[in-house]
């Protein structure tokens, strides 16, 4: 529905061409409404293509080939000492990787009819946006959807000159491999990029304000990647603040507890906030709270009739597919259909080797909620397929409602956890008892069936 | 730039929250953690902690007063910055929202009964939302107290006020219900019209004596009273006008009835007494939780009403080429029974004929019919100004057993009032 000469009409304008937003616009195009893309970058996928899950994931999947070449070793295999070339990773990354799922986006888009513009989108009024781009123009749209994700957090107070200290967009084009890497941050963001660049060859120094790596999962899920740190890198300081960085001639000073080093690069990576700056949302009646996240309702609704978000700007869990879903159930809102994103459990995945994936209620929140659950731990030391893997460090926790025997939430460490959390986020999200899951067939040998054999132990 | 701090979601599909106490005072500076204020909801007394350091330039709430999520609770002074930076990036992996409030720990394990969310599969909860049924009402019969599918429906069959869904507030009920008295008229005899001159008679086609029956019931058995309204649709007109191309070129043709469908079955949701059918004999209202929309064709044979279903949930563009393959269907001949059963309102568009108005008759056994009569621009005054403006007359005809003249003239306006917005007529729910 194009008309007019002064600016266009359309349906609906989704703003940032992220998981959220792409998701939302390729479902309002099924649904049958015109629908533009604004993307700051012109382009589709987001922080999650190009700064964040696809590229961290190449890299680690080169971290794990590296760390599997020197397991094999112990198994009477030996390739000798890697040679990494940056060259041909790199391109590897950007032109195989990203360019390949990049092209891929751009013709779904094409396919489905949803414009992609370039160009940065703030609001005029609840019904208008200004897009200044190449050309600079005017959308009018009946529904608005935003989905301008997150950015890295800045460390406040601390600035440094110079390209040495990195933020994790930063770290992923991978610059070079620093012979000395300081990584603030224990969450997944800086044990990812941290496994990474260990492997590569950097000597690693983590640093971390509070008392354990992965603050907020269940300890017995963090035991083994935090065994696994310990050994690649130099050196984990727990409960341990930065006090400073001070550029020198041979690279950055830090002040960290009691000690200071000097290192090549430093990796900042304490969170991402919310991107709501400069949009304009002072001329809608969207809602933003003290620390930016745009406040909705179920169905991505905020206080303006006209204007719905999705994805990181609404605050935590920021993961890709959480917005995707949430963009998803946008889209069916304005399509009239009666959505909601009631859903139960958001997987978490950290990519590191083991990883670490976890759905639903974690046993700690459990008890500091008082609720009365059973909780299975299977370990992987009794599985065939762990063995044969060599890796019997690996856990399969359940956790059931104590009345009803219904799974309420899972934890996994190990290789394949990020796949085998799957099976459990399905089973907490169709509300299945532990009974479903045990009496379901598992191939044999496979990890999953951990999961089943947890559940065993919970049966009555 | 200060900065407004609002009420977090709650939870638990909590959406508002009573303030019991302000544990702060405008000016005072306060630290990140520090308790704001304390709510009360349905569920428990909570204490809001501040999401960051600075000063409290302003206190949005008192005590005692019912505020909803997203609603400004302070505002901090310029200067203050979330002290959220330097925190551990995996609280971003944490499932809980970090506006969220700590969850105020009981004393006891709970029954897990009435904590967490309905323990439902995902299709069986979107299905409870397009019945309209309230998940937490409802009494699971599955595995370890999962709701089913079937659970939903039966509760969805539950008379109105049975299942504490919102979508028709039920009027308390007074005693057992009994059914109304009859209103029993036996036509007097017909007078022989030979005696004044030569007669034919013609027997009745099956169609037109059905409709004669139904149309004698409705009348006889249904008191009617009709309300007028107009409704400005120049823009509406010039918004069909606009896109009848592109329309047409998806393979849809853009109707005023399909708008008017819309329109209506928005309304009804707000009005669901005239989305009814009243059960005498029970001395109850029926009040359905869905949408179905006839729409009354007239043909050679007679007057038929084809049925489009769940109107106020689907998509303008898809109500549209829905009701041209229907309207189809019936000219053709092929239209299946199941296209002319479970309509719950009726409209009937005489646009097309000409007139200045028209007061129809019911289709028993729904509470109400809209009759929409030719659209003409009109010289009306707006903003002082003498204008010309395409005025479309509506007729609202309804039971007036179900609803009052109050009532209906609340209904008219309410459609009304969306025809006079049509884009958002085209997208909204």
């Amino acid at each position: 529905m194009v008309m007019g000469d002064l600016g266009r009409d359309v349906d609906v304008v989704v703003i940032g061409g992220g998981p959220g937003g792409y998701s939302a616009a390729f479902r309002c195009a099924e649904l049958g409404l015109e629908t533009a893309i604004v993307d700051a970058q012109a382009r589709l996928g987001g922080a999650c293509l190009y700064e964040g899950c696809i590229p961290s994931k190449a890299l680690l999947h080169v971290a794990g080939l590296i760390g599997e070449a020197e397991r094999a070793r112990e198994i009477g295999v030996d390739f000798g000492e890697p040679r990494v070339s940056l060259d041909p990773l790199r391109k590897w990354k950007s032109e195989r990787v990203i360019g390949k799922l990049a092209r891929g986006l751009a013709s779904v888009a094409k396919a489905k009819g949803v414009e992609v513009i370039g160009g940065r989108a703030a609001f005029e009024s609840s019904r208008q946006i200004r897009v200044e781009g190449d050309t600079a123009q005017t959308l009018r749209f009946a529904h608005a959807v935003i989905a301008t994700g997150s950015r890295p957090a800045p460390l406040p107070g601390i600035a440094v000159e110079g390209d040495r200290v990195m933020d994790s967009t930063a770290a992923l084009a991978l610059p070079d491999v620093p012979e000395r890497l300081l990584v603030v941050g224990g969450g997944y963001i800086g044990l990812e990029l941290g496994q990474v660049y260990a492997a590569l060859g950097s000597r690693i120094v983590l640093i971390e304000m509070l008392d354990g790596l992965l603050p907020g999962v269940d300890r017995d899920l963090v035991q083994p990647l935090a065994r696994r740190c310990q050994k690649l890198f130099a050196e984990i300081r727990l409960s341990t603040r930065l006090g400073g960085l001070r550029a020198t001639a041979g690279g950055v000073e830090a002040s960290y507890g009691d000690a200071t080093a000097t290192f090549d690069r430093v990796l900042v990576a304490v969170g991402r906030r919310a991107a709501t700056d400069d949009l304009g949302l002072d001329r809608t009646r969207a809602q933003v709270d003290a620390r930016g996240v745009i406040v909705v309702d179920e169905r991505g609704r905020t206080g303006d009739p006209h204007v719905y978000a999705v994805g990181d700007v609404t605050g935590e869990p920021m993961l890709a597919h959480r917005a995707m879903r949430q963009g998803k159930v946008v889209a069916e809102t304005i399509a009239g259909r009666p959505a909601a994103f009631d859903n139960v459990a958001i997987p978490a995945v950290v990519f590191t080797d083991p990883e670490v994936a976890w759905c639903g209620l974690t046993e700690s929140e459990a008890e500091r909620a008082g609720r009365a659950v059973k909780v299975a731990r299977f370990s992987w030391a009794a599985s065939g397929r762990a063995a044969t893997l060599g890796r019997a460090d690996g856990l399969t926790k359940l956790i059931a409602d104590a009345e009803s025997g219904r799974v309420v939430g899972a934890g996994i460490v190990g290789p394949g956890a990020g796949e085998l959390i799957a099976e459990a986020t399905l089973a907490v999200e169709a509300a299945l008892t532990v009974e479903d899951v045990a009496a379901t067939i598992h191939a044999h040998p496979t990890l999953s069936e951990s999961l089943m054999e947890a559940a065993e132990t919970l049966l009555t | 730039m200060s900065r407004p701090f609002v009420l977090p979601d709650l939870g638990e599909g909590l959406v508002e929250a009573e303030i019991v106490r302000v544990l702060v005072k405008e000016g005072e500076t306060i630290a990140e953690d520090a308790p704001l204020l304390e709510v009360e909801t349905d569920k428990a007394q909570v204490e809001i902690p501040s999401p960051m350091a600075g000063r409290i330039e302003k206190v949005h709430v008192a005590p005692h007063q019912t505020v909803r999520v997203g609603e400004v609770l302070v505002t901090f002074a310029d200067g203050a910055a979330p002290a959220t930076a330097d925190r551990a990036p995996s609280t971003a992996r944490s499932a809980r929202p970090q506006t969220s409030p700590p969850p105020s720990p009981p004393s006891r394990p709970v029954s897990s009964e009435r904590q967490g969310p309905v323990p439902a599969t995902p299709s069986t909860r979107r299905l409870a939302r397009e019945l309209g049924v309230d998940l937490r009402s409802v009494r699971g019969s599955g595995p370890g107290g999962r709701v089913l599918d079937e659970d939903v429906r039966a509760a969805a069959a539950r008379p109105a006020g049975h299942d504490g869904a919102a979508a028709a507030p039920a009027a308390p009920r007074e005693g057992p219900a009994r059914p109304l008295a009859r209103v029993g008229l036996e036509p007097p005899p017909l007078p022989s019209f030979e005696q004044w001159g030569p007669v034919e008679r013609q027997p009745l086609s099956h169609l037109r004596r059905t409709i004669a029956e139904r149309m004698a019931l409705s009348a006889a058995l249904i008191p009617h009273v009709t309300h007028f309204d107009r409704a400005d649709i120049t823009e509406l007109d010039a918004l069909i006008r606009r896109n009848l191309e592109p329309a047409r070129e998806r393979g849809v043709t853009l109707t005023l009835t399909s708008f008017l469908l819309k329109a209506t079955a928005l309304a009804l949701r707000e009005h669901p007494v005239f989305n009814a059918s009243l059960d005498a004999d029970a001395g109850e209202l029926i009040v359905k939780r869905y949408h179905h929309l006839g729409v009354a064709v007239a043909m050679e044979r007679g007057l038929i009403v084809p049925v489009i279903r769940d109107v106020d949930r689907k998509p303008l563009m898809e109500l549209a080429r829905e009701l041209a393959a229907l309207a189809q269907r019936v000219r053709d001949g092929k239209a299946t029974l199941d296209d002319l059963r479970g309509g719950t309102f009726t409209i009937t568009n005489l646009g097309a004929l000409g007139g200045t108005g028209a007061i129809p008759i019911i289709n028993y056994p729904e509470v109400g019919i809209l009759g929409v009569a030719r659209a003409r621009e009109e010289a009306v005054v707006r903003d002082g100004q003498i204008v010309l403006r395409l005025m479309l007359p509506l007729s609202l005809t309804f039971d007036h057993r179900v609803a009052d003249g109050a009532d209906g003239a609340r209904f008219a306006s309410d459609i009304v009032r969306r025809l006079e917005r049509p884009d958002q007529l085209l997208l909204e729910l």
